[in-house]
């Protein structure tokens, strides 16, 4: 059932009557939320394909002639945009974000709940037009996920005629609709705690997510700003970032911009844009970890500092994206010591993490061996970052395997685990039934040890000096037939990998029908979101009354309590310390 | 850069003070119970709607430093061209001001429940920014006749981007404008009407601060 009155609140919900009012045209954040993990999961899958047919070229390339140079081009860069940004922003912010907030925060929803749900429907239309631009002439923009001009909207490459326009604009679009959600988290968290959420008993999933939500809010502009002058340079003839230049023999009306100044605006966006990622996933880590070693997490204070330190922090390293473009030492010298001190706080968390499971009661449940698996390839994609952080490694390295490797490491696989860790975790809250736990545990350790197989020797590659971004290989004198192996071996990964998320999908959806009842916390966790009075919660998440918070989200294992956990909402005994209201 | 990174310090640096001031060193497992929470305002729409707008400012003002940085970046490559501004624009300024005054008027008629004066200065607060984004585009209108056209040179391609995007922004608290005006005409919730034309008033003086960044710096380049 639903409550009506929300004098709590000062505000009133919109209880839709019909089917299509509760679950197309919803305002509730957990319908909303759903949408999200739906939409930006499909347009993933589109994007995990785009890879698989990248890889049969690059492994194979006599055997499978499916896809020539520009299409090979233009899936590198859809896949890279569909990765970074419409499936892993839109993935944490939009629907992690939008479920977890509220129900963490002891909130009934967010604040503005007509604009979240405005902010799905825009977040859909720039999906769409993204996806529209796979069927325009010239199919979509070729020109690599950073967009470059001056040779994104020259003609020759591919997409140039109508890929490029279509894919500013889905980002303009994006940049909309994730204003409009980024608004809700943060005046969410800011204003709609329930009482006794001080934000230092919020969960640090929350800290994560409000943090990159802060980081998206004032990033994302670099992108609209890079996006819009672009789109006026391809559309209306200005020369903001294009060059005096010579198009098929013929001299263009451009002149005098500067491609640097677009990287300049787009790396302002594009540095934060690794933290709008990889913080939500330290948060919801944080809380994995602590949840299944039944131990508070170690250092929560330090945490939060180590996260919203790095959020700012990750503003003045921007251009450590740049090395190759060239620039004044004494810039590089700046931008590699921002670098490498960001590394501090990084491993502060990772060394907690690590002190977290130490002595710990570790339950090696499915979204604990996600969690585990993360600190692995984070620490691994962590390293190889402070080694490209360096101008002067930088610089050999950049055009090689070793930054694909490199990033795909820290900001593919990682965030990925997360995902799919936070998803086991979660999914018996969101839908009330329980997953198969064999059918989840095959499919973390083949996920975890085919990804491996995949990015741990391209690091050998990008040694080897093997570039990225080639369509083919052959006839490349340096290049030996063990590295042509080895990316043959690479692929027959990759393959396996994207097969074997069936069985992700199998398990989610089977369950969802014929899973057993989950029960209302079955992972005897302390916060908010396992206390509702319903499982899966109900519009408005709560009672009659919003939930009283009594303490922090970490009271496991409390020496001389009951029970191994005491939810953040139980009221204290009378023999508890502190001060019992 | 240096402009955007400024704004950043700013933000960053107010974004650490506040979390300072909410005691982000306290040690939350000490404690139990609900007393430490001194808040009094838990999900009222007032202080909920006045945090969004101060946060959509920022990413507004993150918006407009970003352009002002590309602005001084591009202009020292070689083949900027100063643009030759149209008299028209001190007009306009006065315009904007007017409306700004107009709205400042009508937030305090509200305080004091003053409904017949709430809804006149509404009128004229959208009188005047009409009047001013009728005027820019006649002043870009000028612009062209003078042959200044977006294409030919830099300086020109910015001065109608920052009029653009701020009129676009004038647009969209237009938009909010005719909500409140409506409501102010037809429900007498005094409550709604004063949220509302305090949160355009913001909205306001925050354009006009914006048009007088950039229209002094269009002005001195």
């Amino acid at each position: 059932m639903a409550y009506v009155a929300l004098a709590d609140r000062g505000q009133t919900l919109f209880h839709p009557k019909t089917w299509v009012g509760k679950y197309i045209w919803s305002q509730d954040h957990k319908v909303i939320a759903i949408q999200y993990f739906l939409t930006s999961i499909a347009v993933g899958v589109v994007a995990l394909l785009l890879s698989v047919m990248m890889r049969l070229q690059l492994g194979f390339p006599d055997t499978f002639s499916i896809i020539d140079p520009s299409e090979y081009y233009q899936f590198v860069t859809m896949h890279g945009m569909i990765m970074v940004i419409y499936l892993l922003t839109a993935l944490f912010l939009g629907g992690f974000g939008n479920y977890l907030i509220p129900l963490m925060v002891g909130a009934r929803d967010m604040v503005f709940p007509y604009m979240n749900m405005v902010s799905y429907w825009v977040y859909l239309l720039s999906v769409i037009i993204l996806m529209a631009s796979f069927f325009v002439t010239g199919g979509p923009t070729g020109a690599g996920w950073t967009l470059y001009p001056p040779q994104s909207i020259m003609f020759g490459t591919p997409g140039a005629e109508n890929g490029i326009v279509l894919m500013l604009i889905s980002l303009a679009v994006f940049i909309v609709a994730f204003t409009m959600g980024g608004l809700n988290y943060v005046t969410t968290v800011l204003q709609a705690r329930t009482r006794g959420m001080t934000l230092m008993r919020m969960p640090l999933s929350v800290w994560g997510i409000f943090t990159a939500t802060v980081l998206g809010l004032l990033a994302f502009p670099a992108l609209l700003v890079s996006a819009i002058m672009l789109l006026l340079d391809r559309l209306l003839g200005t020369s903001f970032f294009m060059p005096a230049i010579v198009s098929m023999g013929q001299q263009t009306d451009y002149g005098g911009g500067s491609p640097v100044l677009f990287q300049h605006l787009f790396w302002f966006f594009g540095h934060p844009e690794v933290y709008i990622v990889a913080l939500p996933a330290f948060g919801i880590v944080s809380d994995l970890l602590s949840v299944h070693a039944r131990k508070n997490i170690f250092g929560y204070r330090m945490m939060v500092w180590a996260i919203v330190g790095i959020g700012g922090l990750s503003f003045v390293v921007w251009a450590h994206h740049m090395y190759v473009s060239g620039m004044n030492p004494y810039f590089g010298f700046f931008f590699a010591t921002t670098t490498l001190i960001i590394a501090v706080p990084t491993a502060i968390k990772v060394y907690n993490w690590v002190l977290t499971l130490w002595r710990g009661n570790i339950h090696l449940t499915v979204p604990m061996l996600f969690a585990i698996g993360f600190i692995f390839t984070f620490v691994h994609g962590g390293l190889t970052g402070i080694f490209l952080g360096n101008v002067i490694v930088d610089l050999p390295l950049s055009d090689t395997y070793f930054v694909v490797a490199h990033f795909h490491m820290v900001m593919g696989v990682s965030p990925i685990l997360v995902v799919f860790g936070a998803l086991y975790h979660w999914y018996p809250k969101i839908t009330g039934k329980m997953w198969n736990n064999t059918l989840g545990k095959v499919h973390f350790w083949l996920t975890f040890l085919g990804t491996y197989s995949i990015y741990l020797p391209m690091h050998y590659l990008g040694f080897l000096g093997v570039p990225r971004r080639y369509y083919a290989y052959e006839g490349i004198e340096f290049i030996p037939e063990s590295a042509h192996l080895l990316n043959s071996g690479i692929t027959i990964s990759a393959l396996f990998v994207a097969f074997v998320q069936i069985i992700f999908f199998v398990n989610m959806i089977w369950s969802f029908f014929k899973g057993k009842p989950a029960g209302p916390n079955p992972w005897n966790a302390t916060t908010l979101e396992w206390q509702t009075p319903q499982t899966p919660p109900v519009h408005g998440n709560w009672g009659p009354e919003l939930p009283s918070v009594y303490r922090w989200a970490y009271a496991y294992s409390v020496p001389g309590a009951e029970k191994d956990f005491t939810p953040q909402n139980e009221k204290p005994g009378k023999n508890d310390p502190g001060d019992p209201t | 850069m240096s402009i955007i990174v400024l704004f950043i310090f700013v933000a960053v640096g107010t974004s650490y003070w506040w979390l300072w001031r909410n005691k982000i060193f306290a040690k939350p497992w000490l404690l139990e119970g609900t007393k430490l929470d001194t808040r009094d305002d838990i999900g009222n729409i007032g202080p909920s709607a006045r945090t969004a707008l101060i946060v959509f400012l920022a990413v507004v003002t993150s918006m407009f430093s970003l352009f002002i940085s590309a602005y001084f970046m591009r202009m020292a490559l070689g083949d900027w061209q100063a643009v030759n501004e149209p008299q028209l624009l001190w007009f306009n300024t006065v315009l904007l001001i007017l409306g700004s005054i107009s709205i400042h008027w009508c937030s305090r008629a509200a305080a004091s429940a003053n409904l017949s004066t709430v809804r006149i200065t509404l009128l004229s607060t959208g009188l005047f920014t009409c009047a001013f984004i009728f005027f820019q585009l006649l002043a870009w209108r000028q612009l062209v006749a003078d042959g200044y056209y977006l294409q030919s040179n830099p300086a020109n391609a910015f001065f109608y981007l920052f009029t653009g995007i701020h009129g676009l922004h004038l647009l969209g608290g237009l938009f909010v404008w005719l909500r409140t005006t409506i409501r102010a005409f037809t429900v007498s919730d005094m409550e709604q009407t004063r949220l509302s034309v305090e949160l355009c008033r913001t909205y306001w003086h925050f354009l006009l601060v914006v048009w007088l960044v950039i229209f002094s710096l269009l002005l001195s380049t």
